[in-house]
């Protein structure tokens, strides 16, 4: 388990979303909303191309929470707005500072950036230890 | 133009989704899960649990089939081409494990207007087979231009 001290920033999580990322995922969570997976359509509604899925991202944070905190029961809450649009073939990147940590019960205040953007802001992740 | 705010409060049917070994393996992977938990029913086992077990951001494949027929209401009338997903709150309870069988209820939890936006909320309690409440999802969108 990582130090989960007031102050203390978690483990950071660093991953690059392959080419075919956004399909995967849709298969895996039945989000098939062609913006993240056809770069014609996503073009043609105005976006540079297509998009990764929010919940993706917020999956990455997530995932930041319980590999800093032991495991998957840790985590009891998450909060996230989602600003921007992340996109495949770049880098993510969680951090995360502890804000409160009292009686194995800890407050991580956590965002997720790409290329220097914050696709993930205020997020906020309650554990139990 | 005001948004109708005349849906807050609706329910939906609920859904039961059952959840399989190797759809958790398959969410597990596509999110880059590499705790055997999730991968290796012999691991989760050793560990105490009954079979492997979801990620927590699994419920979005256990809850979105009620979660869906929401958001495409029409009396909720959300705009969907001025539409972003905003924000996303998840409160878990006790895991999720392959075997569980989940129900989960939405409903509109609360529709308003701030600076010419439109804000729907929608809320999802899930249930498992004892009738432990295994996650309570907030889900925000929000409308440009109402």
């Amino acid at each position: 388990m990582a130090d989960l001290s007031a102050g203390a920033q978690i483990p950071e999580v660093r991953v690059t979303p392959d080419k075919y990322l956004t399909n995967r995922y849709a298969g895996a969570s039945g989000d098939f909303n062609p913006i993240h997976i056809d770069e014609e359509f996503a073009k043609a509604v105005g976006l540079p191309g297509r998009i990764l899925h929010g919940l993706w991202s917020m999956a990455q944070v997530a995932r930041a929470q319980t590999e800093a905190a032991g495991g998957p029961a840790t985590l009891k809450r998450l909060s996230v707005q989602f600003r921007g649009m992340g996109v495949p073939e770049q880098e993510v990147v969680v951090t995360g500072t502890v804000r409160e940590s009292t009686g194995g019960h800890v407050i991580v205040d956590t965002v997720a950036e790409q290329a220097g953007n914050q696709i993930i802001r205020n997020a906020e992740a309650e554990l139990q230890v | 133009m005001p948004v109708n705010t005349k849906a807050i409060g609706k329910k939906y049917e609920p859904t039961n989704y059952a959840v399989g070994r190797e759809k958790i393996k398959e969410y597990a992977r596509a999110v880059g899960e590499t705790n055997p938990l999730h991968l290796d029913e012999k691991a989760a086992r050793d560990a105490g649990y009954a079979d492997v077990v979801a990620p927590p951001m699994f419920a979005v494949v256990y809850s979105s089939p009620s979660v869906a027929p929401s958001l495409f209401d029409p009396e909720v009338e959300m705009n969907f081409a001025m539409m972003v997903h905003g924000g996303q709150e998840f409160e878990w309870g006790p895991v999720v494990v392959a075997g569980d069988e989940i129900t989960t209820t939405a409903s509109v939890k609360d529709i308003s207007e701030r600076d010419g936006r439109g804000y729907y909320v929608f809320e999802s309690v899930s249930l498992n087979q004892r009738g432990e409440q295994v996650c309570r999802g907030t889900w925000t969108n929000i409308v440009r231009g109402v």
